[in-house]
């Protein structure tokens, strides 16, 4: 066992942590309460390499490990959920489909803008009426004189929209399998596709900083050879990626607690009453440690199923379990950071007001609480 | 053009200090050393000026420092820096600023050097001594507090800051210079600059290298501290009540006066 970081990834974490607490932090107030969309951290984290560290140099990227990858979206998360969603979806999400399952051709189109920053791109999964059942998909692709003709809905798809974005990467029907179940693909498609539109933003009770809409396909056209992988293997193809991208939610889940955490302790020292600093209170000193100790839990799950994806081992276990207990922590730590500073707490000034809806997506994204107990129940082999 | 940065490994200057009353030294275990913040200045104006001259121009940090600090110099390294040299050597320790400076001095010659780029001040021992007495030490010219720098036709020319304005001075290489914090804000480690830190070289150097006539570290210093005592604790601020917002300014803007605030 070796529980110390690598000096690459101390720095790598010190990187993210100054970087956060220096230019994401002082802006998530305002960012929140505008719903602007932080163009420009964007291309600050772009030019720092976050939009495609985990990917390998020769396709843009910092070519750093997961282990790195997670370290970073708790920092940014810790200062604010919106940034730091924008980033792990782009990675998670948005590029990653690209390098497990894009051509070489496709690898230098579109992974190396994506890993350089320059340009964001989608991933639409979710259907209006297709969330947790993500099989049921309901967009059609037909092939129709050498191109795919798409009809469909796509619903609360993240980075879809920004100035920035080149696409979304979209799962659509494509057929039916042998056994008369629907064949899925994943069909890249790029922003000027003739009928494909993205509604306004949606406005949302947390992250409201980041960019998410709607996306219509109404005989969207794009060519035939705009499949991401084999035909038909859009769904294993999306399952590993939400494998992945369960360390990425993770992360993002226990890094908003660690902020909750951080303002609830500050708080704590400063706020005096009956004559002396609250935390100095056992009810207080009580319920700070119950969060540092949740916090640590969690990031060690995390850590531990990063470790194992960079060794190669199976990580889809742990990645799962670390998924759904970061996002009850981060509810649990979320409710007491409020608590801990009363009536300010409810008081939109106050970070942690914002931290408290920011938190709720944490427990329905990229796979409910309760699927995650599925999906976990499954590979125990319930 | 070879332009070398001095970097001090100092206590993390956000983390809570304390002196340990036998040795008066700062208590270091515990506490994350990080590079002295005024020091990220002058290896910032090290980047841009090599950013700016371009061609063979490298920047070559040095520190002086123990071994087990080494893996912290990476973060120069990762800012832009190409290369550095670690002075290590237990019979440094204890020096006092002639010990340091002196030794520095030396090694620096043997690193050698057309700019000398130096923190104006160190985080942890404040004297804002050792330019000067590296400057000394190897015969150059001193120029301090530059806002801006370039260099051209083998000459250092800078924006000196001073409190009414600022002057500008030029200085023949090599020579020494100091950065004011109006240089620019010191850039991020890039990923890739991380990354690519790891494969750059750092250079060990020991005393024997330096061939000093005199002993430096805690028996060669020629300066001794007696005492130190924590700063003065705070006393309470005056808590101004009043009845309305008129009112309280008004004693608020009284206080002022009598202050000759304004």
């Amino acid at each position: 066992m070796n529980f110390d970081l690598t000096d690459e990834q101390r720095a790598i974490q010190s990187l993210a942590r100054d970087f956060a607490q220096h230019e994401v932090k002082p802006r998530a107030e305002h960012m929140d309460r505008e719903e602007a969309f932080p163009y420009d951290l964007v291309s600050k984290m772009a030019e720092l390499g976050f939009m495609g560290l985990p990917f390998p140099e020769k396709y843009g990227g910092a070519g750093a490990d997961t282990v790195s990858y997670a370290l970073t979206v708790m920092e940014i998360a810790r200062a604010d959920a919106s940034t730091a969603i924008t980033m792990a979806a782009h990675v998670s999400l948005g590029a990653t489909p690209f390098y497990l399952f894009g051509t070489e051709e496709q690898k230098q189109k579109y992974l190396v803008p994506l890993a350089q920053g320059k340009m964001l791109w989608g991933f639409g999964l979710t259907e209006p009426n297709a969330g947790s059942d993500a099989g049921n998909c309901s967009t059609k692709a037909v092939k129709q004189n050498g191109n795919w003709v798409i009809n469909g809905t796509k619903a609360f798809i993240t980075n879809s929209g920004t100035d920035l974005t080149g696409g979304t990467t979209i799962t659509a029907v494509t057929g039916t399998r042998p056994d008369g179940r629907p064949e899925i693909s994943n069909i890249i498609v790029p922003q000027a596709a003739p009928g494909f539109t993205r509604s306004k933003k949606y406005k949302k009770m947390g992250w409201r900083a980041s960019d998410t809409r709607e996306l219509s396909f109404v005989d969207a056209t794009v060519p035939e050879d705009s499949l991401l992988g084999p035909q038909g293997e859009g769904y294993k193809q999306f399952l590993t990626i939400l494998d992945g991208g369960r360390i990425s939610v993770a992360a993002l889940s226990v890094g908003l607690a660690m902020g909750a955490y951080d303002e609830a302790l500050q708080y704590a020292k400063d706020r005096v009453a009956f004559g002396k600093p609250i935390s100095k209170f056992q009810a207080i000193q009580f319920k700070l440690v119950d969060m540092l100790c949740e916090i640590e839990h969690a990031k060690l799950m995390i850590l531990k199923a990063a470790w194992e994806k960079d060794h190669g081992r199976d990580y889809v276990q742990t990645a799962s379990l670390a998924k759904l207990y970061a996002a009850e922590v981060s509810r649990r730590v979320v409710n007491e950071a409020v608590q801990i500073h009363g009536g300010y707490g409810f008081m939109d000034e106050y970070p942690v007001s914002r931290m408290y809806r920011d938190q709720k997506i944490n427990e329905i994204g990229e796979g409910t609480n309760e699927v995650q107990r599925l999906v976990i129940a499954r590979l125990m082999g319930l | 053009m070879k332009i070398v940065v001095t970097v001090k490994l100092v206590p993390d200057p956000n983390a809570e200090k304390r002196i340990d009353p036998a040795t008066k030294r700062l208590v270091r275990t515990g506490v994350e050393t990080v590079l002295n913040p005024y020091d990220e200045y002058a290896l910032e104006a090290a980047l841009q000026l090599k950013e700016r001259i371009g061609g063979d121009t490298t920047v070559t940090v040095f520190a002086m420092a123990p071994e087990s600090l080494k893996e912290t110099l990476r973060k120069a390294l990762a800012m832009g820096a190409d290369d550095a040299v670690l002075l290590s050597d237990a019979g440094l320790e204890g020096s006092d600023v002639w010990g340091t400076s002196y030794a520095m001095a030396h090694a620096l010659k043997k690193v050698g050097f057309d700019l000398l780029i130096v923190g104006g001040l160190s985080d942890d021992g404040s004297t804002g001594a050792t330019p000067g007495a590296l400057a000394e030490y190897l015969q150059t010219p001193l120029v301090t507090n530059a806002r801006k720098a370039d260099v051209a036709d083998g000459k250092l020319q800078i924006e000196r800051e001073t409190d009414t304005g600022y002057q500008i001075v030029k200085a023949p290489l090599p020579t020494v210079m100091t950065t004011a914090l109006t240089f620019g804000e010191p850039r991020y480690a890039s990923l890739k600059g991380i990354m690519g830190a790891k494969k750059k070289t750092i250079a060990a150097m020991a005393l024997a290298d330096l061939g000093l006539d005199q002993s430096v570290g805690a028996a060669g210093a020629k300066t001794e501290l007696l005492s130190f005592a924590p700063p003065p604790v705070r006393g309470k601020g005056n808590v101004v009540e009043a009845a309305d917002g008129a009112t309280g300014a008004k004693a608020i803007f009284d206080f002022l006066k009598e202050k000759k605030l304004v």
